[in-house]
């Protein structure tokens, strides 16, 4: 794992929403080909860093790089040509109501790619059958599940066949057997795509699951990172609250306005 | 005594400073959203980003197909009334005959442009902000942005060109239905002859009363959409932030197409146009 060539690198990142700090001194390295899970409890600051990283918000200081290359001081067509080579998955799915199912997987295609309208139907049935979609192409978002939708925005977010996929909160507000299906379908991408995978969840079920390497956020700072083993023994006692979902110790529930 | 009526007025100060940056913020970006939609249209065919015809089309169709029944009966109302009050004071000086190019002159040059217009706002404004408020909201305008794909160049650029269009072409009925208002009155209630009647009509109406109104259409059409699309991009806070927006946005419409309105018809009136 060390020897890993690393995809995407963060440094010293501070971010604050009008004077309130929301993250800050945040390090990491996420490698490639590795399904790096960033666990927090809620506002802790964990959607704000995906966002950060994915080059959708802006932050104060430090660094975010992707391939050795600074999101900084790109220009505004570099940094269009980098997102596209970045796939994201919403925790609402975030499909467009007014496109059916596969208008909202090819509608990246169709975009940017200048392919054949054949072409582009065939590589989004492709990628719907993927997620387990195949015949639902001609359905609105309105009229398919919750699970099915985050499916739809799961293969949305690989139509441009991406090095990297975000995904903030993929399993939430799904039934637990549509949880382990969401979580086996990122596990499967990410290995027979060879993408690399960052995923956002408190869920602690999906981060065993699914997790090659695991960070934990809380109140803004970075606790730890680690193989989901060092997380498991971690002696940090917020970790281990944390993972064991106990309502005695050291995370304060009462939040304190400063 | 006098050191708290000092940091009253620096209160004071305070709060009109405040606004008065708060305002400017507002136009600001207003006027950069109406750049870069402009831009996209003339610039993105070049940037192999041409305007979205079909998308167009079906805004096209919402906008200005089926807003003809409301705005025809608007205007035609309209001209009725217009033609029952002029005819009360007309009959005073034996005038009778002149409802007839007053109502026409009226509704060509101000009431049919501004009525459609207003009707318009109500109905496409608002449809405008909800909606794309609503996308706001749910992450969408998130998700095209990280898919590299503008939203502004997506989902206002079509809504524009469609409006740009259709809102002049909507003046154009709602003047015939205000004429056809007029006529009615005119010729059914004050028993004018038909042919006198449009004899009226045409004798006074000339053509610069026609394109000083659909002059105004053009400028209205930029409004409304322009408004809609910025009340939109700004919603925050759920439904509740998109029911605020939307109204917000019709009765910034409102506002600035009645002010627009009397600024065009001041530059037609003292430069002669």
């Amino acid at each position: 794992m060390e020897n890993k060539k690393t995809v995407i690198s963060v440094k010293n990142i501070k971010k604050t929403f009008q004077d309130r700090v929301v993250l800050e001194d945040i390090n990491f390295d996420v490698h490639q080909g590795e399904i790096f899970v960033i666990m927090g409890g809620s506002g802790s600051g964990k959607s704000t860093l995906l966002r950060i990283m994915a080059g959708v918000i802006g932050f104060d200081s430090g660094n975010v790089s992707f391939n050795d290359k600074s999101l900084i001081d790109l220009s505004v067509e570099q940094k269009e040509q980098i997102r596209k080579r970045f796939g994201m998955c919403f925790q609402s799915a975030a499909l467009l109501d007014f496109l059916t199912v596969e208008g909202n997987v090819s509608l990246p295609l169709k975009e940017h790619t200048g392919l054949d309208a054949k072409i582009i139907s065939m590589i989004s049935k492709m990628k719907l059958n993927l997620v387990g979609l195949a015949g639902f192409e001609d359905y609105l978002p309105s009229e398919i599940s919750g699970g099915m939708k985050k499916r739809v925005g799961l293969a949305r977010a690989i139509a441009m066949d991406p090095d990297i996929v975000f995904y903030d909160e993929p399993t939430a507000g799904l039934d637990p057997v549509v949880c382990a299906v969401v979580d086996q379908l990122i596990v499967d991408l990410t290995k027979k795509l060879k993408i690399t995978s960052i995923v956002v969840t408190h869920n602690m079920e999906s981060v065993f699951r699914i997790a090659d390497r695991v960070a934990m956020l809380y109140k803004g700072e970075l606790l730890e990172v680690g193989t989901t083993e060092q997380i498991r023994n971690s002696s940090n006692e917020i970790v281990q609250q944390f993972i064991n979902g106990n309502i005695d110790g050291p995370i304060l529930l009462n939040e304190v306005k400063e | 005594m006098i050191r708290i009526l000092l940091s009253k007025m620096l209160d004071f100060f305070e709060i009109i400073g405040k606004c008065v940056k708060a305002w400017i913020t507002i136009f600001v970006d207003f006027a950069k959203l109406l750049f870069e939609t402009i831009y996209w249209i003339f610039l993105g065919p070049f940037k192999k980003k041409p305007i979205n015809f079909s998308s167009a089309f079906d805004q096209m169709v919402f906008m200005g197909f089926q807003s003809i029944l409301i705005v025809f009966f608007v205007t035609f109302f309209t001209g009725m009334v217009l033609a029952m009050q002029s005819a009360h004071q007309l009959e005073k000086m034996g005038g009778v005959i002149y409802v007839a190019s007053l109502v026409t002159i009226s509704i060509c040059r101000e009431l049919g442009p501004v009525l459609t217009a207003l009707v318009i706002a109500g109905r496409i404004g608002a449809a405008i902000t909800a909606e794309i408020g609503s996308m706001k909201v749910n992450e969408q305008i998130e998700a095209l942005d990280t898919m590299a794909i503008s939203p502004i160049r997506y989902l206002a650029v079509p809504k524009l060109v469609a409006l740009f269009i259709m809102l002049p072409f909507l003046t154009v009925i709602g003047d015939v239905a205000g004429i056809i208002g007029g006529y009615v009155v005119g010729v059914f209630s004050l028993k004018i002859n038909p042919g006198l009647y449009m004899n009226i009509t045409w004798k006074f109406l000339t053509l610069k009363d026609i394109y000083t109104g659909l002059s105004k259409a053009f400028i209205f059409a930029i409004i409304i959409t322009m408004v809609g699309v910025y009340q939109g991009l700004k919603t925050k806070g759920g439904a509740v932030g998109v029911g605020r927006a939307t109204t917000v946005s019709v009765v910034t419409s409102f506002i600035l197409v009645i002010v627009a309105d009397c600024f065009m018809t001041g530059i037609y009136f003292f430069w002669g146009v």
